[in-house]
Protein backbone atom coordinates (compact mmCIF):
# COMPACT_ATOMS: atom_id res chain seq x y z
CA UNK A 1 0.00 0.00 0.00
CA UNK A 2 2.71 2.37 0.68
CA UNK A 3 4.58 1.39 -2.00
CA UNK A 4 1.67 2.40 -3.84
CA UNK A 5 1.14 5.79 -2.67
CA UNK A 6 5.29 6.51 -2.89
CA UNK A 7 4.56 5.57 -6.80
CA UNK A 8 1.79 7.55 -7.38
CA UNK A 9 3.97 10.43 -5.35
CA UNK A 10 6.34 9.90 -7.45
CA UNK A 11 4.08 10.29 -10.42
CA UNK A 12 3.30 13.60 -9.68
CA UNK A 13 6.54 14.95 -8.74
CA UNK A 14 7.16 14.02 -12.59
CA UNK A 15 4.20 15.65 -13.82
CA UNK A 16 5.36 18.92 -11.79
CA UNK A 17 8.41 18.82 -14.32
CA UNK A 18 6.28 19.30 -17.38
CA UNK A 19 4.05 21.79 -15.80
CA UNK A 20 6.34 24.60 -16.99
CA UNK A 21 6.85 23.63 -20.54
CA UNK A 22 3.13 23.12 -20.82
CA UNK A 23 2.15 26.64 -19.48
CA UNK A 24 4.36 28.21 -22.04
CA UNK A 25 3.64 26.64 -25.00
CA UNK A 26 -0.31 26.77 -23.85
CA UNK A 27 0.33 30.34 -23.36
CA UNK A 28 2.30 31.54 -26.67
CA UNK A 29 1.24 28.48 -29.13
CA UNK A 30 -1.73 26.78 -28.20
CA UNK A 31 -3.86 29.59 -27.11
CA UNK A 32 -2.89 32.43 -29.91
CA UNK A 33 -3.80 28.99 -32.40
CA UNK A 34 -7.43 28.87 -30.67
CA UNK A 35 -7.43 32.85 -30.51
CA UNK A 36 -7.06 33.12 -33.89
CA UNK A 37 -9.62 30.59 -35.25
CA UNK A 38 -12.23 32.67 -33.17
CA UNK A 39 -10.75 36.27 -34.29
CA UNK A 40 -11.32 34.26 -38.16
CA UNK A 41 -14.76 34.59 -37.70
CA UNK A 42 -15.03 38.40 -36.14
CA UNK A 43 -14.05 41.78 -37.39
CA UNK A 44 -12.03 44.29 -35.56
CA UNK A 45 -9.57 46.58 -35.92
CA UNK A 46 -6.27 47.13 -33.63
CA UNK A 47 -7.78 50.01 -31.21
CA UNK A 48 -11.22 48.33 -30.91
CA UNK A 49 -12.21 47.68 -27.73
CA UNK A 50 -15.23 45.26 -28.94
CA UNK A 51 -14.94 42.68 -31.44
CA UNK A 52 -18.42 42.08 -33.91
CA UNK A 53 -18.90 38.89 -34.61
CA UNK A 54 -19.75 37.88 -38.45
CA UNK A 55 -20.27 34.66 -39.04
CA UNK A 56 -18.23 33.22 -42.39
CA UNK A 57 -17.96 36.63 -43.89
CA UNK A 58 -14.41 36.79 -43.79
CA UNK A 59 -14.50 33.29 -45.23
CA UNK A 60 -16.21 34.61 -48.19
CA UNK A 61 -14.16 37.46 -48.72
CA UNK A 62 -11.18 34.98 -48.74
CA UNK A 63 -13.25 32.89 -51.23
CA UNK A 64 -13.63 36.77 -54.07
CA UNK A 65 -10.52 37.90 -52.69
CA UNK A 66 -8.37 38.31 -56.07
CA UNK A 67 -4.98 38.76 -54.04
CA UNK A 68 -5.17 35.68 -52.68
CA UNK A 69 -5.05 34.03 -55.98
CA UNK A 70 -2.46 36.27 -56.73
CA UNK A 71 -0.83 34.68 -53.54
CA UNK A 72 -1.08 31.09 -54.14
CA UNK A 73 0.10 31.60 -57.29
CA UNK A 74 3.46 33.03 -55.84
CA UNK A 75 3.59 30.88 -53.44
CA UNK A 76 3.14 27.53 -55.85
CA UNK A 77 5.68 29.32 -58.24
CA UNK A 78 7.89 29.46 -54.86
CA UNK A 79 7.39 25.91 -53.76
CA UNK A 80 7.75 24.64 -57.37
CA UNK A 81 11.02 26.36 -57.87
CA UNK A 82 12.40 24.92 -54.21
CA UNK A 83 11.78 21.46 -55.08
CA UNK A 84 13.35 21.34 -58.15
CA UNK A 85 16.40 23.28 -57.18
CA UNK A 86 16.88 22.53 -53.28
CA UNK A 87 15.11 19.18 -53.53
CA UNK A 88 16.28 17.49 -57.11
CA UNK A 89 19.64 19.32 -57.11
CA UNK A 90 19.92 19.38 -53.67
CA UNK A 91 19.83 15.26 -53.94
CA UNK A 92 22.15 15.38 -57.02
CA UNK A 93 24.82 17.40 -55.41
CA UNK A 94 24.91 15.57 -52.16
CA UNK A 95 25.37 12.46 -54.24
CA UNK A 96 27.85 14.41 -56.26
CA UNK A 97 29.87 14.78 -52.94
CA UNK A 98 29.79 11.80 -51.58
CA UNK A 99 31.17 10.28 -54.33
CA UNK A 100 35.04 9.04 -53.87
CA UNK A 101 36.32 11.37 -56.81
CA UNK A 102 35.22 14.59 -54.62
CA UNK A 103 36.34 12.60 -51.07
CA UNK A 104 39.35 14.87 -50.76
CA UNK A 105 37.12 18.64 -51.42
CA UNK A 106 33.88 17.10 -50.18
CA UNK A 107 34.27 17.96 -46.88
CA UNK A 108 35.08 21.50 -47.14
CA UNK A 109 32.71 22.16 -50.24
CA UNK A 110 30.14 21.05 -47.41
CA UNK A 111 31.10 23.51 -45.20
CA UNK A 112 31.09 26.38 -47.90
CA UNK A 113 27.59 25.43 -49.30
CA UNK A 114 26.23 25.41 -45.78
CA UNK A 115 27.45 28.86 -44.78
CA UNK A 116 24.34 30.96 -46.03
CA UNK A 117 22.18 28.96 -44.17
CA UNK A 118 23.64 29.74 -40.97
CA UNK A 119 23.60 33.87 -42.13
CA UNK A 120 20.80 35.44 -41.16
CA UNK A 121 18.00 36.26 -43.57
CA UNK A 122 18.74 40.23 -43.48
CA UNK A 123 21.69 39.84 -43.90
CA UNK A 124 21.38 37.74 -46.90
CA UNK A 125 18.43 40.22 -48.26
CA UNK A 126 20.62 43.13 -47.74
CA UNK A 127 23.26 41.71 -49.73
CA UNK A 128 21.30 40.95 -52.31
CA UNK A 129 19.89 44.22 -52.61
CA UNK A 130 23.48 45.28 -53.74
CA UNK A 131 23.19 42.32 -56.17
CA UNK A 132 20.35 43.38 -57.75
CA UNK A 133 20.92 46.95 -57.82
CA UNK A 134 20.04 48.37 -61.34
CA UNK A 135 22.83 50.94 -61.34
CA UNK A 136 25.76 49.36 -59.50
CA UNK A 137 24.55 45.85 -58.81
CA UNK A 138 27.21 42.78 -59.22
CA UNK A 139 24.07 40.73 -61.18
CA UNK A 140 24.19 43.93 -64.09
CA UNK A 141 28.00 44.31 -64.02
CA UNK A 142 28.79 41.12 -63.61
CA UNK A 143 26.69 40.62 -67.33
CA UNK A 144 28.02 43.44 -68.54
CA UNK A 145 31.82 43.01 -67.70
CA UNK A 146 31.22 39.32 -69.93
CA UNK A 147 28.77 41.20 -72.79
CA UNK A 148 25.59 40.48 -72.13
CA UNK A 149 24.35 43.83 -72.36
CA UNK A 150 21.41 43.04 -73.04
CA UNK A 151 20.29 40.45 -70.25
CA UNK A 152 20.65 43.41 -67.42
CA UNK A 153 16.94 43.97 -66.20
CA UNK A 154 15.71 46.10 -63.12
CA UNK A 155 15.25 42.73 -61.11
CA UNK A 156 13.11 44.04 -58.07
CA UNK A 157 11.72 46.76 -60.16
CA UNK A 158 9.95 44.76 -62.84
CA UNK A 159 6.88 42.85 -62.82
CA UNK A 160 8.53 40.35 -64.61
CA UNK A 161 11.62 39.23 -62.83
CA UNK A 162 11.03 40.38 -59.33
CA UNK A 163 9.09 37.12 -57.78
CA UNK A 164 12.07 34.88 -59.58
CA UNK A 165 14.80 37.03 -58.16
CA UNK A 166 12.68 37.00 -54.52
CA UNK A 167 12.85 33.23 -55.32
CA UNK A 168 16.43 33.24 -56.13
CA UNK A 169 17.63 34.40 -52.37
CA UNK A 170 16.02 31.56 -51.21
CA UNK A 171 17.55 28.59 -53.57
CA UNK A 172 21.23 31.08 -52.53
CA UNK A 173 20.14 30.16 -48.68
CA UNK A 174 18.86 26.85 -48.58
CA UNK A 175 19.76 24.68 -51.24
CA UNK A 176 23.27 23.95 -48.94
CA UNK A 177 21.09 22.85 -45.77
CA UNK A 178 19.13 20.45 -47.67
CA UNK A 179 22.12 18.89 -49.64
CA UNK A 180 23.47 18.33 -45.91
CA UNK A 181 20.44 16.62 -45.05
CA UNK A 182 20.64 14.66 -48.10
CA UNK A 183 24.41 13.88 -47.43
CA UNK A 184 23.24 12.58 -43.72
CA UNK A 185 20.87 10.26 -45.51
CA UNK A 186 23.33 8.54 -48.30
CA UNK A 187 25.99 8.46 -45.22
CA UNK A 188 23.90 5.95 -43.86
CA UNK A 189 23.30 4.17 -46.51
CA UNK A 190 25.36 0.58 -46.30
CA UNK A 191 28.31 0.45 -48.87
CA UNK A 192 28.14 -2.96 -49.89
CA UNK A 193 25.31 -2.00 -52.03
CA UNK A 194 27.14 0.16 -53.69
CA UNK A 195 29.98 -2.24 -53.96
CA UNK A 196 27.93 -4.76 -54.93
CA UNK A 197 26.76 -3.38 -57.99
CA UNK A 198 30.21 -1.90 -58.88
CA UNK A 199 30.93 -4.98 -59.48
CA UNK A 200 28.14 -5.85 -61.35
CA UNK A 201 29.23 -2.87 -63.52
CA UNK A 202 26.92 -0.27 -62.64
CA UNK A 203 27.25 3.12 -64.14
CA UNK A 204 27.48 5.84 -62.08
CA UNK A 205 24.26 7.25 -62.58
CA UNK A 206 22.52 3.82 -62.95
CA UNK A 207 23.64 3.60 -58.86
CA UNK A 208 22.44 6.77 -58.23
CA UNK A 209 18.97 5.78 -59.54
CA UNK A 210 18.44 2.22 -58.56
CA UNK A 211 20.53 2.85 -54.97
CA UNK A 212 21.01 6.21 -54.03
CA UNK A 213 17.19 7.78 -54.53
CA UNK A 214 15.66 4.67 -53.49
CA UNK A 215 17.36 4.69 -50.41
CA UNK A 216 16.99 8.45 -49.69
CA UNK A 217 13.45 8.39 -50.43
CA UNK A 218 12.15 8.79 -46.59
CA UNK A 219 14.48 11.98 -46.76
CA UNK A 220 13.32 12.93 -50.18
CA UNK A 221 9.92 13.29 -48.50
CA UNK A 222 11.08 14.82 -45.52
CA UNK A 223 12.53 17.45 -47.20
CA UNK A 224 9.94 17.75 -50.15
CA UNK A 225 7.28 19.12 -46.89
CA UNK A 226 10.29 21.03 -45.31
CA UNK A 227 10.68 23.16 -48.34
CA UNK A 228 6.64 23.43 -49.60
CA UNK A 229 5.72 24.01 -45.81
CA UNK A 230 8.65 26.82 -45.93
CA UNK A 231 7.66 27.96 -49.62
CA UNK A 232 4.13 28.73 -48.11
CA UNK A 233 4.71 30.61 -45.39
CA UNK A 234 7.62 32.86 -46.98
CA UNK A 235 7.67 36.03 -45.11
CA UNK A 236 11.30 37.99 -44.48
CA UNK A 237 12.66 37.41 -48.32
CA UNK A 238 9.63 39.39 -50.29
CA UNK A 239 8.67 41.81 -47.04
CA UNK A 240 12.59 43.42 -47.08
CA UNK A 241 13.01 42.84 -50.65
CA UNK A 242 10.13 44.27 -52.46
CA UNK A 243 7.23 44.53 -49.85
CA UNK A 244 5.27 42.84 -52.31
CA UNK A 245 5.56 45.45 -54.72
CA UNK A 246 6.13 46.37 -57.64
CA UNK A 247 2.16 46.28 -57.81
CA UNK A 248 1.36 42.64 -56.73
CA UNK A 249 3.87 41.04 -58.29
CA UNK A 250 5.67 38.91 -55.40
CA UNK A 251 2.68 39.11 -52.87
CA UNK A 252 2.52 36.31 -50.39
CA UNK A 253 0.24 34.63 -48.20
CA UNK A 254 1.65 35.59 -44.81
CA UNK A 255 2.80 38.97 -46.52
CA UNK A 256 -1.34 39.27 -47.86
CA UNK A 257 -1.83 38.79 -43.99
CA UNK A 258 0.47 41.05 -42.16
CA UNK A 259 -0.55 43.90 -44.88
CA UNK A 260 -4.21 43.20 -44.01
CA UNK A 261 -3.84 43.22 -40.38
CA UNK A 262 -1.24 45.58 -39.52
CA UNK A 263 -1.74 48.08 -42.47
CA UNK A 264 -4.91 48.16 -43.73
CA UNK A 265 -5.89 47.59 -39.91
CA UNK A 266 -8.31 44.78 -40.57
CA UNK A 267 -7.55 42.02 -38.16
CA UNK A 268 -10.85 39.62 -38.34
CA UNK A 269 -9.71 38.73 -41.94
CA UNK A 270 -6.53 39.02 -41.45
CA UNK A 271 -6.66 35.93 -38.90
CA UNK A 272 -9.17 34.35 -42.02
CA UNK A 273 -5.66 34.03 -43.98
CA UNK A 274 -3.40 33.05 -41.38
CA UNK A 275 -6.57 30.42 -41.17
CA UNK A 276 -5.58 29.24 -44.50
CA UNK A 277 -2.00 29.19 -44.14
CA UNK A 278 -2.42 27.25 -41.04
CA UNK A 279 -4.88 24.61 -43.25
CA UNK A 280 -2.39 24.34 -46.06
CA UNK A 281 1.05 23.98 -43.55
CA UNK A 282 -0.68 21.80 -40.83
CA UNK A 283 -1.72 19.61 -43.39
CA UNK A 284 1.91 19.03 -44.99
CA UNK A 285 3.39 18.75 -41.64
CA UNK A 286 1.26 16.13 -40.24
CA UNK A 287 1.66 13.92 -43.43
CA UNK A 288 5.26 14.14 -42.40
CA UNK A 289 4.58 13.77 -39.07
CA UNK A 290 2.66 10.82 -38.82
CA UNK A 291 4.48 9.09 -42.11
CA UNK A 292 7.66 9.40 -40.24
CA UNK A 293 6.32 8.09 -37.27
CA UNK A 294 5.10 5.15 -38.60
CA UNK A 295 8.29 4.08 -40.38
CA UNK A 296 9.90 4.21 -37.75
CA UNK A 297 8.64 2.22 -35.94
CA UNK A 298 9.00 -0.35 -38.69
CA UNK A 299 12.48 -0.82 -38.46
CA UNK B 1 52.46 2.63 -60.81
CA UNK B 2 50.82 1.89 -64.01
CA UNK B 3 47.80 0.49 -62.19
CA UNK B 4 47.68 3.34 -60.02
CA UNK B 5 47.11 5.82 -62.91
CA UNK B 6 44.79 3.87 -64.67
CA UNK B 7 42.52 3.66 -61.56
CA UNK B 8 42.98 7.24 -61.19
CA UNK B 9 41.86 7.67 -64.74
CA UNK B 10 38.95 5.89 -64.09
CA UNK B 11 37.79 7.89 -61.02
CA UNK B 12 38.42 10.54 -62.78
CA UNK B 13 36.31 10.64 -66.23
CA UNK B 14 35.07 13.14 -68.06
CA UNK B 15 32.10 13.52 -66.03
CA UNK B 16 33.85 13.72 -62.54
CA UNK B 17 35.70 16.84 -64.37
CA UNK B 18 32.87 18.91 -65.17
CA UNK B 19 30.94 18.17 -62.14
CA UNK B 20 34.41 19.48 -60.87
CA UNK B 21 34.07 22.53 -62.55
CA UNK B 22 30.22 23.07 -61.12
CA UNK B 23 31.02 22.58 -57.70
CA UNK B 24 33.79 25.42 -57.87
CA UNK B 25 31.23 27.70 -59.87
CA UNK B 26 28.75 27.12 -56.84
CA UNK B 27 31.29 27.34 -54.37
CA UNK B 28 32.27 30.47 -55.77
CA UNK B 29 28.37 31.94 -56.39
CA UNK B 30 28.18 31.29 -52.29
CA UNK B 31 32.00 32.52 -51.42
CA UNK B 32 32.47 35.65 -53.47
CA UNK B 33 29.29 37.46 -52.03
CA UNK B 34 30.03 37.18 -48.66
CA UNK B 35 33.95 38.34 -49.88
CA UNK B 36 32.38 41.00 -51.54
CA UNK B 37 30.91 42.34 -48.73
CA UNK B 38 33.82 42.20 -46.51
CA UNK B 39 35.88 43.99 -48.91
CA UNK B 40 33.11 47.04 -49.87
CA UNK B 41 32.65 47.06 -46.06
CA UNK B 42 36.07 49.12 -46.28
CA UNK B 43 34.75 51.07 -48.66
CA UNK B 44 33.47 54.29 -48.68
CA UNK B 45 30.28 55.32 -51.34
CA UNK B 46 32.26 56.62 -53.72
CA UNK B 47 34.25 53.58 -53.48
CA UNK B 48 31.34 50.92 -53.80
CA UNK B 49 29.67 52.66 -56.45
CA UNK B 50 32.78 53.53 -58.46
CA UNK B 51 34.53 50.17 -58.45
CA UNK B 52 31.71 47.60 -57.53
CA UNK B 53 34.93 44.73 -58.22
CA UNK B 54 37.66 46.44 -57.00
CA UNK B 55 39.60 46.16 -53.71
CA UNK B 56 39.11 49.08 -51.34
CA UNK B 57 41.80 51.67 -52.72
CA UNK B 58 41.50 53.33 -49.24
CA UNK B 59 40.85 51.24 -46.56
CA UNK B 60 38.10 53.22 -44.25
CA UNK B 61 38.59 50.39 -41.14
CA UNK B 62 36.39 53.25 -39.46
CA UNK B 63 33.07 52.43 -41.00
CA UNK B 64 33.27 49.53 -38.24
CA UNK B 65 33.74 52.24 -35.84
CA UNK B 66 30.98 54.61 -37.18
CA UNK B 67 28.34 51.32 -37.10
CA UNK B 68 28.76 50.57 -34.17
CA UNK B 69 28.54 54.57 -32.60
CA UNK B 70 25.45 54.57 -34.54
CA UNK B 71 23.00 51.84 -33.26
CA UNK B 72 24.77 48.18 -33.42
CA UNK B 73 25.89 48.00 -30.37
CA UNK B 74 22.47 48.56 -29.00
CA UNK B 75 20.91 46.24 -31.29
CA UNK B 76 23.93 43.92 -30.45
CA UNK B 77 23.79 44.08 -26.63
CA UNK B 78 19.79 43.28 -27.06
CA UNK B 79 19.86 40.67 -28.87
CA UNK B 80 22.86 39.30 -27.03
CA UNK B 81 20.18 39.23 -23.88
CA UNK B 82 17.30 37.96 -26.00
CA UNK B 83 19.50 35.34 -26.93
CA UNK B 84 20.92 33.87 -23.71
CA UNK B 85 17.59 34.14 -22.23
CA UNK B 86 15.78 32.22 -24.79
CA UNK B 87 18.69 29.60 -24.79
CA UNK B 88 18.31 29.87 -20.21
CA UNK B 89 14.79 29.07 -20.88
CA UNK B 90 14.61 26.75 -23.69
CA UNK B 91 17.20 24.49 -21.47
CA UNK B 92 15.88 24.76 -18.49
CA UNK B 93 12.22 24.14 -19.45
CA UNK B 94 12.73 21.82 -22.29
CA UNK B 95 15.02 19.30 -19.95
CA UNK B 96 12.74 19.63 -17.21
CA UNK B 97 9.76 18.70 -19.46
CA UNK B 98 11.85 15.76 -21.26
CA UNK B 99 12.63 14.36 -18.10
CA UNK B 100 9.17 14.53 -16.23
CA UNK B 101 7.97 12.88 -19.91
CA UNK B 102 10.25 10.13 -19.38
CA UNK B 103 9.46 9.55 -15.46
CA UNK B 104 5.78 9.36 -15.72
CA UNK B 105 4.23 5.94 -15.86
CA UNK B 106 1.19 5.22 -17.74
CA UNK B 107 0.08 6.83 -20.93
CA UNK B 108 -0.05 10.25 -19.39
CA UNK B 109 3.68 10.32 -20.37
CA UNK B 110 2.63 9.91 -23.64
CA UNK B 111 -0.24 12.42 -24.12
CA UNK B 112 1.73 14.89 -22.68
CA UNK B 113 4.85 14.22 -25.07
CA UNK B 114 2.27 14.00 -27.95
CA UNK B 115 0.97 17.75 -26.64
CA UNK B 116 4.05 19.05 -26.73
CA UNK B 117 5.28 17.82 -30.53
CA UNK B 118 2.05 19.19 -31.89
CA UNK B 119 3.73 22.64 -31.90
CA UNK B 120 5.76 21.09 -34.47
CA UNK B 121 2.73 21.58 -36.91
CA UNK B 122 2.43 24.80 -36.19
CA UNK B 123 4.30 28.09 -37.78
CA UNK B 124 4.89 30.84 -35.83
CA UNK B 125 3.08 33.22 -38.85
CA UNK B 126 -0.41 31.28 -37.74
CA UNK B 127 0.35 33.04 -34.49
CA UNK B 128 1.20 36.05 -35.11
CA UNK B 129 -2.31 38.19 -34.90
CA UNK B 130 -3.05 36.99 -31.53
CA UNK B 131 0.13 36.77 -30.05
CA UNK B 132 0.34 40.08 -30.92
CA UNK B 133 -3.10 40.70 -29.00
CA UNK B 134 -1.85 38.84 -26.17
CA UNK B 135 1.41 40.21 -25.93
CA UNK B 136 -0.20 43.95 -25.87
CA UNK B 137 -3.14 42.96 -23.43
CA UNK B 138 -0.14 41.44 -21.14
CA UNK B 139 1.80 44.64 -21.37
CA UNK B 140 4.64 42.40 -22.65
CA UNK B 141 4.43 44.27 -26.50
CA UNK B 142 7.46 46.66 -27.16
CA UNK B 143 9.52 44.73 -23.94
CA UNK B 144 12.49 42.51 -24.58
CA UNK B 145 9.86 39.76 -23.14
CA UNK B 146 7.86 40.09 -26.48
CA UNK B 147 10.70 38.55 -28.12
CA UNK B 148 12.09 36.05 -25.64
CA UNK B 149 9.12 34.17 -24.26
CA UNK B 150 7.10 33.58 -27.94
CA UNK B 151 11.27 32.30 -28.71
CA UNK B 152 11.42 29.78 -25.94
CA UNK B 153 7.71 28.99 -26.75
CA UNK B 154 8.65 28.05 -30.51
CA UNK B 155 11.84 26.14 -29.63
CA UNK B 156 10.29 24.25 -27.33
CA UNK B 157 8.83 21.25 -28.93
CA UNK B 158 12.12 20.34 -31.29
CA UNK B 159 14.28 20.85 -28.17
CA UNK B 160 12.19 18.58 -25.46
CA UNK B 161 12.36 15.95 -28.65
CA UNK B 162 15.68 16.16 -28.70
CA UNK B 163 16.48 16.15 -25.36
CA UNK B 164 13.70 13.69 -24.98
CA UNK B 165 15.27 10.75 -27.18
CA UNK B 166 18.86 11.61 -25.53
CA UNK B 167 17.40 10.90 -22.27
CA UNK B 168 15.70 7.37 -23.08
CA UNK B 169 19.04 5.96 -23.76
CA UNK B 170 20.85 6.57 -20.34
CA UNK B 171 20.80 3.73 -18.44
CA UNK B 172 18.49 3.44 -15.85
CA UNK B 173 21.11 1.21 -13.60
CA UNK B 174 22.24 4.14 -11.41
CA UNK B 175 18.81 6.30 -10.99
CA UNK B 176 17.52 2.77 -9.47
CA UNK B 177 20.63 2.84 -7.47
CA UNK B 178 19.88 6.45 -6.42
CA UNK B 179 16.06 5.58 -5.79
CA UNK B 180 17.07 2.91 -3.53
CA UNK B 181 19.38 5.86 -1.55
CA UNK B 182 16.63 7.95 -1.28
CA UNK B 183 17.18 10.51 -3.81
CA UNK B 184 14.55 12.73 -4.83
CA UNK B 185 13.54 13.25 -8.84
CA UNK B 186 14.59 16.67 -8.62
CA UNK B 187 18.35 15.30 -7.15
CA UNK B 188 17.89 12.49 -10.28
CA UNK B 189 17.85 15.34 -12.61
CA UNK B 190 20.20 17.63 -11.55
CA UNK B 191 23.38 14.50 -10.61
CA UNK B 192 22.45 12.14 -13.15
CA UNK B 193 20.23 12.50 -16.31
CA UNK B 194 22.04 17.15 -16.83
CA UNK B 195 25.53 15.75 -16.23
CA UNK B 196 25.33 13.01 -18.72
CA UNK B 197 23.24 15.25 -21.21
CA UNK B 198 25.65 17.71 -22.19
CA UNK B 199 26.54 16.59 -25.89
CA UNK B 200 22.23 17.11 -26.75
CA UNK B 201 22.18 20.09 -24.36
CA UNK B 202 24.94 21.99 -26.34
CA UNK B 203 22.97 21.06 -29.32
CA UNK B 204 20.02 22.82 -28.15
CA UNK B 205 21.77 25.85 -27.12
CA UNK B 206 23.28 26.09 -30.56
CA UNK B 207 20.15 26.11 -32.22
CA UNK B 208 18.65 28.39 -29.93
CA UNK B 209 20.98 30.47 -30.32
CA UNK B 210 20.96 30.15 -33.96
CA UNK B 211 17.14 30.85 -33.66
CA UNK B 212 16.99 33.82 -31.54
CA UNK B 213 20.06 35.67 -33.13
CA UNK B 214 18.60 35.51 -36.80
CA UNK B 215 14.84 35.17 -36.25
CA UNK B 216 13.21 38.86 -37.74
CA UNK B 217 9.44 38.11 -38.06
CA UNK B 218 8.37 38.55 -34.16
CA UNK B 219 11.22 41.15 -33.72
CA UNK B 220 9.46 43.61 -36.54
CA UNK B 221 6.31 43.29 -35.15
CA UNK B 222 6.27 42.59 -31.80
CA UNK B 223 9.21 45.61 -30.54
CA UNK B 224 8.32 49.53 -32.01
CA UNK B 225 10.77 51.51 -29.96
CA UNK B 226 14.14 51.30 -31.56
CA UNK B 227 15.90 51.18 -28.49
CA UNK B 228 14.62 47.36 -27.96
CA UNK B 229 15.44 46.53 -31.32
CA UNK B 230 17.73 43.39 -32.10
CA UNK B 231 20.52 43.21 -34.56
CA UNK B 232 17.95 41.38 -37.79
CA UNK B 233 15.52 44.46 -37.28
CA UNK B 234 18.14 46.98 -36.78
CA UNK B 235 20.03 46.39 -39.37
CA UNK B 236 16.99 47.41 -41.34
CA UNK B 237 16.15 50.71 -39.50
CA UNK B 238 19.96 51.18 -40.18
CA UNK B 239 20.11 50.71 -44.13
CA UNK B 240 17.04 53.13 -44.03
CA UNK B 241 18.85 55.73 -41.86
CA UNK B 242 22.19 55.75 -43.57
CA UNK B 243 21.19 56.32 -47.12
CA UNK B 244 23.91 55.74 -48.92
CA UNK B 245 26.27 55.55 -46.15
CA UNK B 246 26.82 51.94 -47.98
CA UNK B 247 30.12 50.96 -46.36
CA UNK B 248 28.94 51.95 -42.98
CA UNK B 249 25.96 49.12 -43.44
CA UNK B 250 28.01 46.59 -44.93
CA UNK B 251 30.22 46.74 -41.65
CA UNK B 252 26.77 46.49 -39.41
CA UNK B 253 26.22 43.10 -41.68
CA UNK B 254 29.56 41.78 -41.16
CA UNK B 255 29.27 42.53 -37.54
CA UNK B 256 25.70 41.05 -37.57
CA UNK B 257 26.95 38.27 -39.04
CA UNK B 258 30.04 37.32 -36.64
CA UNK B 259 28.54 35.72 -33.40
CA UNK B 260 26.93 32.75 -35.22
CA UNK B 261 29.72 32.39 -38.43
CA UNK B 262 32.03 32.25 -35.12
CA UNK B 263 29.82 29.32 -33.64
CA UNK B 264 29.34 27.61 -36.81
CA UNK B 265 32.98 27.33 -37.83
CA UNK B 266 34.13 26.80 -33.73
CA UNK B 267 31.10 24.02 -33.68
CA UNK B 268 30.19 22.81 -36.93
CA UNK B 269 29.58 19.02 -36.00
CA UNK B 270 26.91 20.19 -33.07
CA UNK B 271 25.41 22.68 -35.67
CA UNK B 272 24.74 20.20 -39.17
CA UNK B 273 23.74 17.74 -35.85
CA UNK B 274 21.37 20.05 -35.06
CA UNK B 275 19.89 21.62 -37.94
CA UNK B 276 19.41 18.08 -39.25
CA UNK B 277 18.04 16.41 -36.58
CA UNK B 278 15.40 19.08 -35.93
CA UNK B 279 14.66 18.55 -39.52
CA UNK B 280 13.92 15.07 -39.46
CA UNK B 281 12.63 15.20 -36.12
CA UNK B 282 14.77 12.20 -34.47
Amino acid sequence: MGWIILKKKRNLQALLFAIPALIILGTFVYFPLIRNIIYSFQDFTLSSTTKEWVGLDNYRTLLSDKTILICLKNNILYALISIVIQVGFGLVLAAVLEDVAFHKFAPFLRSVYFIPTVISMTVVCLLFEFVYNPQMGLLNSFLELIGLDELTAVWLGSKKTAMYAVIAVSQWQSTGYVTMLFIVAIQKIPRDLYEAAEVDGASKIKRFFYITVPQVKQMFFVTMILTVVGAFTVFNEPYILTGGGPGKATMVLSLHMYQTGFVKNNMGYASTIAMLIFVITAILSSVQFFTYGTEKEDR
Amino acid sequence: MKAGKQLKRRIYGAGEMLWFVILIVLAALILYPLFWILMSSFKDYQGIYGDVWGLPSIWHIENYATAWNKGISQYFINSGIVTLSTILGVVLFASFAAFGVCQLKGALGNVIFLICMCGLLLSPQVCLLPLFMLLKSLKLKNTLWAMILPYIAFRLPVSIMMIRSFFVGISKELEEAATIDGATLFQIYKDIYLPLSKPILSTVIIMSAYYSWNEFVFATIFVDSSKLRTIPVGLMTFRDGLMTEWGVVLAGMVIACLPIMTLFLLMQRNFVRGMTAGAVKG
